[in-house]
């Protein structure tokens, strides 16, 4: 009986887990390793975080929905890799440290046969003094940071209905930030409910981010035709935000975050401030710091890691400048280069270089955004390198078969305006492919055919069906692989 | 620093070059029919794109 073992029960840990214990059934074992006792569909953390829903909704406890799929589950976070054993014995594992309250802080090693490095991201807001929830800034990256967001955007409505004005800045915290479509969720849908609490005019509602332009997102942009016109997603963006008289700062890097004043540098190489009452600032992300060490014990970490400390895979790492990146750089199968039984899925796998063009100031500031690695990628990426391992468990093939480049996927996102059955409403957005490809399509870089958006209800419905679906297809209820990734 | 004002669209200001949407359009964006009808044409591009993989 071989071992596949997953490190995180995120969302692409916990796709990757089940599939591959769907297909190996008993003959093999799937072992998680994660520190967290909930499964949390981040994506509807930015409602917790405006009180529409509460930390329940988005949460269900990861234990039994192991015991029932017979996957076991090792509630510790990963802490080292040994990819070829140690001096004692050549079978590799994972140094672990439990986290459950019976056992904490016990460290106990895990062998594996395959391993899936799914940690997902340190949440680096120490990148940027004065940054996040136990310091200055709310943050909606966990449901526990988002709960703390809605006492603090209730605390702020009080204030304003007693007639002080108050001045909101929603963004991200550093200039190599990504997730700006989740800051872009929260920083409507505060808008939104500012306007039902009948508040909306004793707001200052101000956007601050490390993107080029509007509607960037980390990747570029995209070029959608409508009204006759092949336009970009600046324009569209650019007018919600004036829809909804939202103030916006781009090309910034907000390099400390005091009491009630962002300091910033902006691409011009200029430091700037702006005041604020609440601020949400997304935080960089980092890898999680595993560390790898060979059969000798010495440190490998730095062949198996980028410096972000994201795990390398089967892409392109030489540095090259912007003109000569290509959508080949992108890797395919997520298996690393070094060990040939490793992988890496989600967001803990290191991208060869951003999607956005890099730019720099005259300081010598970086201020662009990183990558974003979303929930569909990220599932169809677990999904494939799940169904490659067990075929290799199993003896159907010796080398992964099947490929998931981001290069020639596409994506659907919903981002969310305002949440309300009846009024609410999501922008609705498909692109192929995620990787802009000039070569293939030189105008846009992406197929119009099927990179497409729009504001709507329709979208805000659909927003609540993945809501809904997603945690159906996480707790593997009853034909949860009708589910599309 | 930015002053505490909501911004209105005033002329060469940053809002005042984007379009902005009419009422129709904005009514449409919540009209039930339509948004039903929206909500399948939206489903179907969705799962088009998902069965690409």
């Amino acid at each position: 009986m071989a071992r596949l073992v997953i490190l995180g029960g995120g969302i692409a840990g916990q796709t990757a887990a089940l599939h591959a214990k769907k297909r190996l059934g008993g003959s093999h074992e799937v072992l998680v390793v994660t520190p967290n006792s909930l499964w949390n569909w981040i994506p509807s953390n930015i409602w917790v975080g405006v009180g529409v829903m509460q930390p329940e909704q988005v949460t269900f406890p990861l234990a039994p929905v192991y015991k029932k799929t017979g996957i076991t589950y090792c509630q510790a976070k990963a802490v080292s890799i040994h990819p070829e054993g140690d001096a004692e014995n050549s079978q590799p594992f994972v140094t672990v440290e439990h986290t459950s309250p019976e056992k904490k802080g016990q460290r106990e090693k895990v062998t594996y046969d395959y391993l899936i490095n799914s940690t997902g991201p340190k949440l680096n807001f120490d990148a940027t003094p004065g940054l996040g929830p136990l310091h200055n800034s709310q943050s909606v990256c966990t449901f526990d940071h988002a709960a703390h967001a809605a006492q603090a955007l209730d605390e702020l409505t009080a204030r304003m209905r007693r007639g002080k004005k108050q001045t909101i800045v929603i963004g991200t915290g550093h200039g190599t930030c990504t997730c700006q479509g989740a800051a872009f969720e929260y920083l409507f849908n505060v808008e939104f409910e500012l306007r039902r609490r009948k508040v909306r005019d004793m707001a200052n509602i101000i956007w601050i981010s490390n993107e080029q332009e509007l509607g960037d997102f980390g990747i570029g942009g995209m070029h959608i035709k409508r009204g006759g016109y092949i336009t970009h997603s600046r324009v569209f963006t650019e007018s919600l935000y004036t829809e909804r008289g939202i103030q916006w700062i781009t090309r910034a890097h907000v390099k400390e975050v005091g009491k009630d004043t962002i300091l910033y540098e902006n691409l011009d190489g200029e430091e700037k401030t702006v005041r604020f009452d609440f601020a949400m600032l997304l935080p960089p992300f980092a890898g999680v710091g595993l560390k790898a060490f060979d059969k000798q014990g010495t440190d490998i970490t730095t062949t198996m890691f980028a410096k972000s400390g994201f795990m390398l895979v089967d892409g392109h790492y030489e540095p090259k400048p912007y003109d000569q990146w290509l959508p080949s750089d992108w890797p395919s199968t997520y298996q690393s280069p070094k060990y040939k039984n490793i992988y890496a899925v989600g967001i803990a796998f290191a991208p060869p270089h951003a999607i956005s063009k890099p730019m720099t100031n005259p300081r010598g500031t970086p201020i662009f955004p990183a990558p974003p690695r979303t929930g569909m990628p990220s599932g169809v990426m677990a999904r494939q390198v799940a169904f490659n391992i067990t075929d290799m468990m199993q003896g159907r093939s010796e080398v992964p078969t099947r490929h998931a480049s981001l290069a020639k996927m596409g994506a659907a996102c919903i981002a969310s305006a305002g949440s309300n059955f009846w009024s609410g409403t999501a922008v609705a957005m498909t692109m192929y492919p995620i990787i802009p490809d000039f070569q293939t399509y030189p105008e846009t870089g992406r197929m119009l055919r099927y990179t497409t958006g729009e504001i709507g209800l329709a979208g805000h419905w659909i927003k609540h069906l993945l809501h809904f679906g997603f945690i159906y297809k996480a707790k593997a209820n009853p034909f949860w692989r009708l589910v599309p990734e | 620093m930015a002053e505490l004002s909501k911004p209105e669209r005033q002329p060469y200001e940053q809002t005042f070059y984007p379009p902005t949407p009419t009422a129709f359009t904005k009514r449409m964006r919540t009209n039930l029919l339509w948004q039903l009808f929206r909500f399948v044409v939206l489903n179907i591009k969705m799962l088009r794109m998902v069965r690409k993989h």
